[in-house]
């Protein structure tokens, strides 16, 4: 069985190492700031014992007020889980950095959240349109669009 | 004399009868050699997670249909799953059982096709494939009998399914699962020692263990990399964990261990088909669940192994009647981050066979 780790436990260990990362604590997710995601995901997939090698997914959800950004993540080396969560306030503007270095398979699934809820990837090597052609007026899955 | 090339660009597809939809992939060649490759997607794209936010919970089941519309079931177990997850819904034993063995007939018939279309991009165009079509034809018969369908089926509901089974779906199943093995020693009989099909397999496309994993590559293909990764046994959903049966994984990583996996975990699902049937109990098929169901505000995320990999629901409810958003982790979109790497220092002809071998459907791809 996956476990789910603890949101506290793992807040308390970024916050050990990147202090003022960590904006909330729920159940199973962590929320950090978007400028210190990259460090935080680095942290969570190298430190002995957490090792999230796996990331299963990238969605964003677009609250109207704030964009959230939602990275579901997976050790397949202890089976265990965690959802890493990070927000932009800055509705017209979304940034959080890419995660490409970390886990290659970040490639489509930022490109595609870049596509459809419209978060600039900062540092994604090729971070074009995926499914709508180039030139495509704004991002349907804002919830405001249409 | 050195010929001077300059490398060429061919956009293969998106209308190539090896890409099973419509795909392109833009590859750059140095003669016969790919150097370099770029899948492009998005000629299907018919934004389901969108239509999803403006449907009722029960409504968006048949939306799932058209994902991967060679694992239909599973799609509607998957999102299903992910509601019951979100508003706390109890599933009966009955139909936990029924939806195991709709899952596992699901999968052999996904990998039937993928299997027999992998002997159709080598060449030996439609002899496996159609014994295939015979096995995969009565999966369907099964289906249609259940729900009347045979290629979309919106079969399963929030709490259970739509109806029961009837009378004559369990002693047709028991057959076709005493039948079953047999039929998979005949393909491998055609495919697995055929000297043509091991030439054109074997240490073809390997993609390493770590790559497979940083790429979030999941299902067959990343077994076959050698990770022993399967959700009914890792993080086992339903009632999995009742059942015996092992996860085939491979060694070479290339082409053939691809194959290889396939045909053994479709022995695997024969396996569980026969213990989830000996089990079944009796009792009711659904729960009570309100038409208009209002999860509560929160989120969920439910994953299953569907035939081509991790397929999950991500939902997120505002307390309303549908679905703020609906995000989904399809197999088929996330498997094919790794095929530039694939193809890379192959001729043009294997790369419709390592393309075949990843098993994609594009209205999954695309959304």
């Amino acid at each position: 069985m996956t476990v789910a780790l603890s949101g506290k436990e793992i807040a308390s260990k970024i916050g050990e190492a990147i202090p003022q990362a960590v904006i909330s604590v729920a159940d199973m997710s962590v929320t950090v700031k978007s400028e210190q995601l990259f460090q935080v995901a680095k942290l969570l997939k190298e430190t002995p014992r957490l090792e999230f090698d796996f990331l299963v997914n990238i969605s964003g959800v677009d609250y109207l007020d704030y964009i959230e950004v939602v990275y579901h993540l997976v050790s397949l080396k202890h089976n265990h889980s965690l959802v890493l969560k990070t927000v932009c306030p800055d509705r017209d503007n979304p940034v959080v950095p890419s995660v490409v270095s970390l886990w290659r398979g970040a490639d489509f699934l930022e490109r595609e959240e870049y596509d459809l809820v419209g978060v600039r990837f900062e540092g994604h090597p090729n971070l074009k349109r995926i499914y709508l052609w180039e030139g495509f007026q704004g991002h349907p899955l804002r919830r405001d669009y249409l | 004399m050195v010929l001077k090339a300059e490398p060429m660009l061919i956009s293969m597809g998106p209308h190539h009868p090896s890409t099973h939809g419509v795909f392109r992939m833009r590859l750059v060649l140095d003669g016969e050699v790919i150097i370099d490759a770029e899948p492009m997607v998005g000629y299907l794209h018919r934004g389901i997670e969108k239509l999803a936010e403006t449907r009722t919970y029960t409504q968006v089941i048949p939306l799932t249909d058209r994902l991967d519309y060679l694992g239909s079931m599973t799609n509607n177990w998957a999102y299903v799953l992910a509601v019951e997850k979100l508003a706390s819904i109890k599933v009966p034993e009955r139909a936990e059982y029924l939806r195991v063995i709709m899952g596992e007939l699901m999968r052999i018939s996904s990998h039937l096709m993928a299997v027999g279309f992998l002997g159709n991009e080598l060449g030996c165009t439609f002899t496996p494939l159609l014994y295939m079509f015979r096995e995969r034809e009565k999966i369907m018969d099964f289906f249609e009998m259940v729900c009347g369908q045979r290629l979309t089926y919106n079969y399963m509901r929030i709490g259970g399914l739509s109806h029961d089974i009837p009378e004559e779906f369990l002693p047709a199943v028991k057959k076709f699962v005493a039948e079953m093995p047999h039929y998979i020693d005949e393909y491998e009989q055609l495919l697995s020692e055929n000297e043509i099909f091991l030439a054109r397999t074997k240490g073809v496309g390997i993609l390493p263990q770590e790559l497979a994993i940083s790429s979030s590559v999941t299902g067959p293909v990343l077994r076959a990399s050698g990770m022993r990764w399967d959700l009914r046994k890792a993080d086992p959903y339903s009632i999995y964990d009742r059942f015996e049966f092992d996860i085939p994984t491979g060694k070479v990583s290339d082409v053939y261990d691809r194959y290889l996996v396939r045909i053994q975990e479709m022995r695997q699902s024969v396996r569980i088909l026969e213990q989830a049937i000996k089990q079944l109990p009796p009792g009711e098929a659904r729960a009570k669940v309100p038409l208009l169901l209002r999860p509560p505000v929160g989120e969920a995320y439910a994953h299953i192994e569907a035939p081509k990999g991790e397929l999950g629901f991500y939902l997120v409810s505002d307390g309303s009647i549908a679905p703020y958003r609906c995000r989904i982790r399809a197999p088929s979109f996330t498997n094919i981050t790794a095929l530039r790497d694939m193809l890379i220092g192959w001729k043009i002809a294997d790369a419709v066979v390592i393309f075949g071998s990843i098993d994609i459907v594009l209205g999954e791809v695309d959304r």
